[in-house]
């Protein structure tokens, strides 16, 4: 196939940062009307080679033609000259601007003034068309997650942009906001776009996709024609490499309950409220939370961590009921708490990575004694964690930034983990890990479970939800919607409820 | 009382209060560009003083007011592009940054003062803008004394308000700079230059500060001390905030300021209240500070203020 | 040209002292240009200013006179740096301090034991609580701190000289100044025949305490977490608030023994003139210091050594004495730069062509 009938072709792509290979040689080919899956793992170069595409970075070595005359991309502005647009993971939005005014950006003017009436009638327009609509004067941050992603494929659209790049679009919808999404790519390629569609999730592969490019370790591993006609076996062999072995699971022992969270509301302005909120977790079981983000797991996250004070409602640790709820005294009860942003709540990047282990045990006898610290406790105390969770340093006085996103998690675990929690707090612990650092993960969580703790896994991902919980709770709008034990569940009636319906 | 309400309060006050809040006027909106963009530039009280400086220096040689305002705000801007350099370019501390900026100004401003006028037994002073009357408009009673009798730099700082306004919400520049305050990762994916924005906004919070220092040296006073500024550019900070950053409600801030130190002036020359004359100074430091206590708890600053961008974090 | 920064695994010790090295290089060649257009040798200019300094037995030991204050104001800003607690208000916790100093000294009724240490207890104990307002104020009322910490220089600043003009007044002096202090309040010297006073002393014993209490303690280890990181310090349980309480409380009990030490041990009294922005100059001494109190010593020294120098070079050489205070903008700038490379590696990139 030559250049000139192709949409875009990127050939020989190679991009470095520092010593990790994020793009090798990578060929890429689009044609208009093609809806490309991108497929790989968490860190195998697809969202760095689609940035190279959208301008964000510039790739080292490799060209890119687009509708057969080769270019330079230098800046996001020339892409949108070139006709590619770009939805990310997280949306480039403004919240506190209107709809119009995101669209405005950027664009120049009439006369020197903002072009309100030409905007609003190519909104307009672009709903008609696409069936993509959306009130131009709401203010962003009150529309709903699937309507902000609305947005940005519709900012793509007043580009006039003829590549349309998604990166991993259903992760904070519902499968069913994932319906209308897939419906609205296929009537986008039937008018002769092209389409990239970056995701690890290989149902969605087969399911929108029309043709599949693989990615592992930076390099591009296989390219599928018909993702239909292979099985999703075949597909996770050339993702990951290896088959996939889901670690083994027994059945659980309940043990007595060790959390328990009655009727907690909580009502802090701009964020989402909890309502009402009853939940109970035994010692032995890993309670799985699921729910489209923004639907209060963090908020339930944040209570139980101890941040959040409810404003309602009732926290019983083994049966005591605690009054003000603090960080120190979640910890002092044996609650273990891995956060979501493992770099900004988590760890501290600039600190060396001795600090940001003992970060919560500072005044634990072990490492100081009346006020003062005792160095080489906490240095040995590093070395062992290390060692035993086999983290990537190079010793215990490296800065923490500069460990890759599997061993920042594997700290964040070995730290939590360091005085035998009773009840684990663990929220999207597996975000952004290769497969190996996740397997590592789910292993010493079932480890724990094993041992008689409790596990509470807040997650975006169903598949993991799936493999680890004994029962799954939804969050939906601030509310636990239902509850279903793992024999029973199922990802149809999972996605029902969180989405709002009832289940069956 | 009644005796110090009919000292204060009577027009030849209230002309002086708006030529008080003019500086104010300037340097805040100056400011609030800064921030809008997403830098909080400390360097204003430096940077204030060396436009005083320079201005003073050039009306003095070239014996043109104007030339000196140019050079005040060239001034400025020189400033802010170092300002610049610091935050955008090498995203440094946002809060160093800036208190370098006014340490090194200020130094400026007391090193070439020193160099070129030396230390002279009378100070070294010049003619002051004369007020400029807006024929007709002059005339209106009450009103046309207090607006309309004044320096031509009062006008343009009054101007600078609506014109603020229009700039920053009714143009496409405005709207992208306000967007590089609150996401530049959303302004850069939509093609803007989070950059040369943030430059663009430093730039003209240095040329409107400079031009408050000129208007100081060439207005308010006719020559040029090292104690000119004060604090001034200080309390410009918190009048930003006090203004929830909008150029209406910052004016708004400058002419109360402006009223409690025109307020403050009168009071200390009035013999009706016997208190020394740095309880009526600090009064206007005192306010300031329970303004910003007041608002500072719902203030809802531009999202990315203080943030440096960098394209490769997410 | 753009520019990309990776975060270094650590930061090698000859590193750490070439920074402030070639910052203070930089600083002198920048400034040189001024001596030029001074129409002044820039050697003959530089060696008055540094060597002045060194001239005699007893300017030496000035040096370090001059360097108490600025000791312990950059100690007040280091400690209050590193929690991000943005203390612009050291010349004004000074001043606090200066003024409880010179009351306690002049007070009839104590026995003469009690006097110094007195003196120096209450100081620190004005100064922490004027820098107790702002940080009240930050954490109850999240009121910028720079702002605060700034605007309450000139307030106390007002009141001082209130106090100077009117029921503080020296009747015997023409000038605003205080009364001195009782002749058995006035510090003890150290060294005959110059001016070493206890409050030299002070500072040089507070600099090493202060990195003690940074790098041993669990305080220090809160302050370090809050300042690099508040919202990891807060999920982990560090009191944020009461953190920064307290070092709000040490940077101002610092910044007050340095007024301390200017009453009790060199003027005697309080004057309106008492701080030539000792305050402002500890910022810059500490980012100099890379917020390490041990680097403090050094770098105030240099200053010492700058402004002691810059008045006999300014009278020899006709270059204005502000060349001190520029010589000062321009070390924190570039040390700030210089800084960069101590957290990162910095990589330049051409947008290049692929």
């Amino acid at each position: 196939m030559s250049d000139s009938d192709l949409l875009l072709s990127m050939r020989g792509v190679c991009k470095s940062f520092g010593v990790v290979q994020a793009n090798q040689q990578v060929d890429l080919l689009l044609k208009a009307g093609d809806i490309l899956g991108l497929l790989g793992e968490n860190g195998a170069g697809k969202t760095t080679l689609m940035n190279i595409l959208f301008g964000t970075y510039q790739a080292d070595q490799g060209s890119i033609s687009i509708q057969g005359q080769p270019v330079e991309i230098h800046s996001s502005a020339d892409a949108l000259e070139l006709g590619v647009g770009m939805v990310h993971q997280h949306f480039h939005l403004v919240p506190r601007h209107t709809v119009l005014e995101n669209l405005m950006l950027g664009r120049p003017g009439k006369g020197g003034r903002l072009d309100q009436t030409g905007a609003r009638d190519r909104l307009e327009e672009i709903g008609k068309h696409y069936g993509l609509k959306l009130n131009p004067d709401a203010i962003v941050s009150e529309l709903t997650i699937g309507e902000q992603q609305r947005l940005e494929i519709i900012k793509a659209l007043f580009r006039k942009a003829k590549i349309l790049i998604l990166d991993e679009p259903t992760a904070v919808l519902t499968p069913k906001e994932s319906e209308g999404l897939f419906s609205a790519l296929r009537a986008l390629a039937d008018g002769g776009m092209g389409i990239i569609f970056i995701t690890h999730k290989l149902y969605e592969v087969r399911e929108v996709t029309n043709r599949v490019v693989v990615m592992r370790g930076g390099a591009v591993t296989s390219v599928v024609e018909d993702p239909r006609a292979v099985t999703e076996g075949s597909l996770a062999q050339m993702m990951c490499g290896h088959e996939l072995t889901p670690p083994e699971k027994t059945t659980s022992q309940l043990r007595d309950p060790l959390l328990k969270l009655s009727g907690i509301s909580t009502r802090i302005p701009n964020r989402p409220f909890l309502k009402d909120v009853d939940m109970v977790v035994h010692g032995g079981e890993i309670l799985g939370i699921a729910g489209v983000s923004g639907n209060g797991q963090r908020e339930l996250a944040d209570v139980i961590a101890g941040i959040l004070p409810p404003s309602e409602g009732k926290i019983e640790v083994k049966g005591n009921t605690i009054t003000q709820s603090s960080p120190r005294k979640m910890q002092k009860l044996k609650i273990g708490r891995i956060p979501e942003d493992r770099m900004t709540t988590g760890l501290v990047t600039t600190l060396p990575l001795s600090s940001s282990m003992v970060l919560p045990w500072i005044n634990h006898p072990n490492f100081s004694r009346l006020g003062i610290l005792r160095l080489k406790a906490i240095r040995e105390f590093t070395e062992a964690m290390i060692s035993r969770f086999g983290i990537r340093a190079i010793g215990p006085e490296v800065r923490t930034g500069t460990l890759s996103g599997g061993n920042l998690q594997k700290a964040l675990l070995a730290r939590e983990l360091a005085f035998d929690p009773e009840v684990l707090l663990a929220s999207q612990p597996t975000r952004g890990l290769d497969v190996a650092a996740a397997d590592f993960v789910h292993r010493k969580f079932l480890e724990l479970r094993e041992a008689g703790a409790a596990i509470i896994l807040i997650s975006e991902d169903l598949e993991e939800l799936f493999t680890l919980s004994d029962r799954i709770m939804v969050m939906y709008e601030g509310c636990v919607h239902g509850e279903q034990s793992i024999a029973d569940a199922s990802v149809e009636k999972i996605g029902l409820m969180m989405a709002g319906a009832e289940a069956a | 009382m009644d005796e110090i309400l009919s000292q204060i309060f009577h027009i030849g006050f209230f002309a002086a209060l708006i030529r008080i809040a003019t500086p104010f006027i300037l340097a805040t909106i100056g400011e609030l560009f800064a921030e809008r963009s997403g830098v909080l530039n400390l360097g204003i009280e430096g940077i204030m003083l060396f436009g005083a400086m320079s201005g003073f220096t050039m009306a003095y040689f070239s014996n043109s007011l104007w030339l000196g305002v140019l050079a005040a705000m060239l001034t400025g801007m020189l400033m802010a592009i170092l300002m610049g350099f610091l935050t955008v370019s090498l995203g440094l501390s946002q809060h160093v940054s800036g208190i370098g900026v006014t340490l090194l100004s200020t130094g400026f401003a007391f090193f070439f003062y020193r160099l070129i006028f030396g230390q002279p037994s009378t100070p070294p002073n010049i003619k002051a803008f004369t007020p400029v009357g807006i024929p007709v408009l002059m005339d209106i009673p009450w009103v046309g004394p207090v607006l309309f009798q004044q320096a031509a730099l009062t006008y343009l700082a009054l101007l600078l308000v609506p014109l603020s306004a229009f700039l920053l919400f009714q143009t496409p520049w405005g709207l992208n700079l306000r967007t590089v305050g609150e996401n530049p990762h959303a302004a850069d994916s939509a093609g803007v230059n989070v950059s040369a924005m943030r430059y663009q906004g430093l730039m003209i919070s240095g040329a409107l500060m400079g031009a408050a220092g000129a208007f100081l040296v060439m207005v308010q006073f006719n020559a040029f001390t090292f104690g000119v500024i004060s604090g001034r550019g200080w309390v410009c900070i918190a009048l930003v905030v006090f203004g929830q950053w909008g150029p209406w409600k910052s004016a708004a801030g400058a002419l109360l300021f402006a009223l409690i130190d025109a307020l403050q002036l009168r009071l200390q020359a009035s013999s009706a209240i016997n208190l020394p004359y740095q309880v009526f100074l600090m009064m206007p430091f005192v306010l300031t500070i329970v303004t910003m206590t007041l608002v500072s708890r719902n203030a809802r600053a531009p999202s990315a203020l203080l943030k440096p961008f960098r394209k490769e974090e997410r | 040209m753009h520019l990309r920064l990776e975060l270094r695994e650590h930061t090698p010790l000859w590193l750490n002292l070439a920074l402030p090295f070639s910052a203070v290089l930089a600083t002198l060649v920048l400034c040189s240009g001024l001596v030029a257009l001074a129409d002044a040798n820039v050697i003959d200019a530089y060696s008055k200013l540094f060597l002045s300094a060194v001239s005699s037995r007893f300017n030496m030991v000035e040096t370090f006179v001059k360097a108490a204050p600025l000791i312990l104001t950059g100690l007040a800003v280091t400690v209050a740096f590193k929690a991000k607690f943005w203390n612009i208000g050291a010349e004004g916790q000074l001043l606090a301090g200066a003024m409880g100093a010179a009351f306690v000294g002049g007070i009839e009724s104590l026995p003469t034991f009690s006097l110094v240490p007195l003196m120096i207890i209450f100081s620190a104990v004005c100064g922490a609580c004027w820098a107790l307002l702002p940080a009240v104020l930050r954490t109850r009322f999240k009121v910028d701190d720079v702002v605060t910490t700034l605007l309450l220089n000139f307030v106390i600043f007002y009141i001082m000289t209130a106090l100077l003009d009117g029921p503080w007044k020296d009747p015997l002096s023409g000038y605003p100044d205080s009364p001195d202090i009782r002749m058995d309040a006035e510090f003890p010297i150290l060294l005959r025949a110059t001016r070493l006073h206890l409050g030299v002393l002070l500072s040089l014993v507070a600099a090493p305490l202060v990195w003690l209490l940074i790098r041993r303690t669990t305080l220090g280890f809160s302050i370090s977490v809050v300042g690099e990181n508040p919202e990891a310090a807060a999920y982990g349980g560090i009191p944020i608030t009461r953190v920064l309480i307290y070092t709000a409380l040490i940077s101002g009990a610092l910044a007050g023994l340095a007024g301390a030490g200017e009453v009790g041990g060199l003027h005697f009294q309080v004057m309106a003139g008492i701080s030539p922005g000792y305050g402002y100059t500890g910022i810059v001494i500490a980012m100099l210091a890379r917020l390490n109190p041990l680097g403090v010593v050094p770098a105030a020294l240099f200053f010492a050594i700058v402004v002691t120098g810059a008045e006999a070079m300014s009278r020899a050489t006709g270059v204005p004495v502000f060349l001190a205070d520029v010589i000062q903008g321009t070390a924190l700038v570039t040390m700030l730069i210089a800084q960069l490379f101590s957290t990162y590696r910095v990589r330049t990139h051409l947008s290049a062509s692929e």
